[in-house]
């Protein structure tokens, strides 16, 4: 048996806004309370939380509008990001550490310290990203329920 | 499974269901079944908001009458800074505490000076630091709590400092029974409390070892007698006063006076509950990974806001901040000495002695595939409510009945709008009654027959 029943699933989506900085956050804290419910290990739910909000924001400060799937089952739990937006132009250069094309108005806010996705990444067991300029971008992320499973 | 002891109780007989205490709970705690107010122990965390919601006053702390002093053979009374914010401008710590002596502790202690303690000793603590930041303080029991329930990850950058008031106690109880030649038990030492929450962390400490208090006296109590007691005494010297109090310590009583009081330039105060759960969700998503220290307070300015305090909060909140700005300005500084408290510290004398442990609520469902299952349920239910939280269910939002059906504490037709098919569900039950009883008695079979021919 290696399908995965769908009893066991749990699939939610969220949309987000591009630039409604006032409900920025408020998905990954959504996030946060569905794995509390489900009795998820309090270390992984802060990992999901800080991936979801980064990219929470990337759609925010970036982006015309965006989706978010959550998808938990038993064995892992994913986010999948996508948006419509402007696209990233050079990925190997979005993943370096302190790399940003973060407006100075953003800057102010506190964000564009060029940690977002490589945050993400840090905090995922598994991350892809594609995107096309002019059209958008997703970033998918998986992280295991059962830590010592991993591999 | 776990029992938590609270210091709220419910008036059952005054209670009218009104919702108010639901309606504000923070932490979703409190159900009306049968039209009354029941706590969900595991969810609650002692803040006391409910206490002032209640507009019967059928919500009540529970602290400790006068009357427990007669079963030490020394009495001390150990009052939290929020005290000395109590009464007028004039009225400065040292009457108080000879105050508190004629109401029948045989000593008043001046918590003010172990603050000042503690203070350096977070200093300290901050300085060697190197974990997650921010470090969190732990002088207020219910952002304790709140940690232990809602934000168990970030139990580690908790201070894991004794709050001053456990210190004083251990410490005073030492002395004086080496001094007096009594043993530690015969020695009764009670805090004077602006909360009903520092009674619970005496009662139950958070991190379930004991507390060196005996018990708790709400300062809304203690001010009326202590009034009086303070009017017959002689006016002394204000500047003489003035020069026996510690600034570190005085500025425990309000949100904000440890930071400044220490100079601490990156750091964060924050009070009243709503506003911690924001700054508490920032530290979560790794957004204030450079500030130092976060002091906060569920109530509002502080320990000065307290429940069980008299005095107006910003008045209170006033005079603490007028106070450090006297003291700073005369540059007065009767503080411990800061190579003790280093000497010590070294020593840790000021390290709890038990870690915090999380107390994360209870999941959906022990096994996760029926958990998420189950967790599918409630998105399932919520949808099918109205999704407007009118509280009639008895569960203060649609979201959280939509939980207590699935956790099977609530039924679906307890929600007002599931009415119709409620009655729908009866009438077929009924209707299904009566056509048994109909085929049962050919008298009515009859009839209806007959009833129905003539159409």
């Amino acid at each position: 048996m290696t399908a995965q029943s769908d009893e066991n699933r749990l699939s939610q989506i969220f949309k987000i806004e591009g630039r409604d900085f006032s409900k920025a956050g408020s998905i990954s804290t959504k996030i946060k309370e569905i794995l509390q419910e489900v009795g998820i290990d309090s270390s992984i739910i802060r990992r999901a939380a800080i991936a979801a909000y980064e990219a929470e924001m990337n759609v925010v400060m970036y982006a015309k509008k965006g989706e978010l799937a959550l998808d938990i089952t038993p064995e892992k739990l994913q986010i999948k990001l996508s948006d419509e937006g402007s696209g990233i132009e050079d990925i190997n250069k979005a993943m370096q550490e302190g790399y940003s094309t973060a407006t100075d108005e953003m800057r102010e806010l506190g964000f564009g310290a060029g940690m977002g996705l490589p945050n993400i990444k840090k905090n995922a067991d598994e991350f892809d990203i594609s995107s096309i300029k002019g059209k958008g971008t997703t970033v998918n992320i998986v992280i295991y329920l059962n830590q010592a499973e991993k591999k | 499974m776990n029992h938590y002891y609270h210091s709220i109780r419910i008036d059952t007989k005054k209670c009218t269901g009104r919702m108010n205490c639901m309606r504000i709970c923070p932490t979703q705690a409190i159900r009306i079944r049968d039209r009354k107010a029941i706590i969900l122990e595991e969810r609650c965390i002692d803040c006391g908001e409910c206490i002032t919601a209640c507009p019967e006053g059928a919500i009540l702390p529970l602290t400790d009458p006068f009357g427990e002093l007669t079963k030490f053979r020394h009495t001390i009374a150990i009052p939290s800074p929020a005290l000395y914010a109590q009464f007028g401008r004039e009225i400065l710590p040292d009457k108080m505490l000879s105050g508190l002596k004629t109401l029948g502790f045989d000593e008043a202690y001046d918590l003010a000076m172990t603050c000042g303690e503690v203070s350096f000793a977070i200093q300290e603590y901050l300085r060697e630091y190197k974990g997650p930041k921010p470090v969190i303080s732990n002088a207020c029991p219910t952002i304790v709590r709140l940690i232990q329930v809602k934000y168990p990850d970030l139990i580690d950058q908790l201070i894991p400092i004794e709050p001053p008031r456990e210190l004083a106690a251990r410490e005073i109880k030492k002395k004086k029974s080496k001094q007096l030649g009594l043993k530690e038990k015969d020695i009764g030492a009670f805090y004077l409390t602006p909360c009903p929450v520092k009674m619970i962390s005496i009662k139950q400490p958070a991190e379930k070892g004991k507390s060196y208090l005996d018990g708790a006296i709400s300062i809304s109590d203690i001010y009326g007698p202590l009034l009086s007691a303070m009017e017959g005494m002689e006016k002394g010297s204000y500047r003489k006063a003035l020069e026996s109090i510690c600034i570190l310590g005085i500025g425990w009583g309000m949100v904000g006076g440890i930071c400044r009081t220490l100079r601490l330039r990156n750091s964060l105060a924050v009070s009243g509950l709503t506003e911690v759960l924001k700054v508490f969700d920032d530290i979560e998503r790794g957004k204030l990974k450079n500030i130092d220290f976060i002091e906060a307070y569920s109530c509002p300015q502080g320990c000065v806001g307290g429940s069980l305090t008299v005095e107006n909060l910003y008045i209170s909140y006033n005079k603490v901040l007028k106070l450090v700005e006297d003291l700073e300005f005369e540059k007065i500084k009767a503080c411990p000495d800061i190579r003790e408290v280093r000497k010590l510290y070294k020593q840790d004398y000021f390290f709890m002695k038990r870690k915090i442990e999380p107390r994360p609520l209870k999941p959906l469902d022990e096994d996760l595939s029926k958990a998420i299952q189950k967790r599918r349920e409630k998105e399932e239910i919520h949808n099918t409510l109205p999704q407007i939280d009118c509280g009639a269910c008895g569960s203060p939002t649609c979201l959280t009945f939509a939980e207590d059906v699935v956790r099977g504490e609530a039924e679906i037709s307890d929600c007002v709008f599931n009415l119709p098919q409620k009655l729908k569900l009866l009438y077929d039950q009924m209707s299904d009654l009566l056509n048994k009883s109909v085929s049962l008695n050919p008298a009515l079979h009859k009839e209806k027959k007959a009833k129905t021919g003539k159409k």
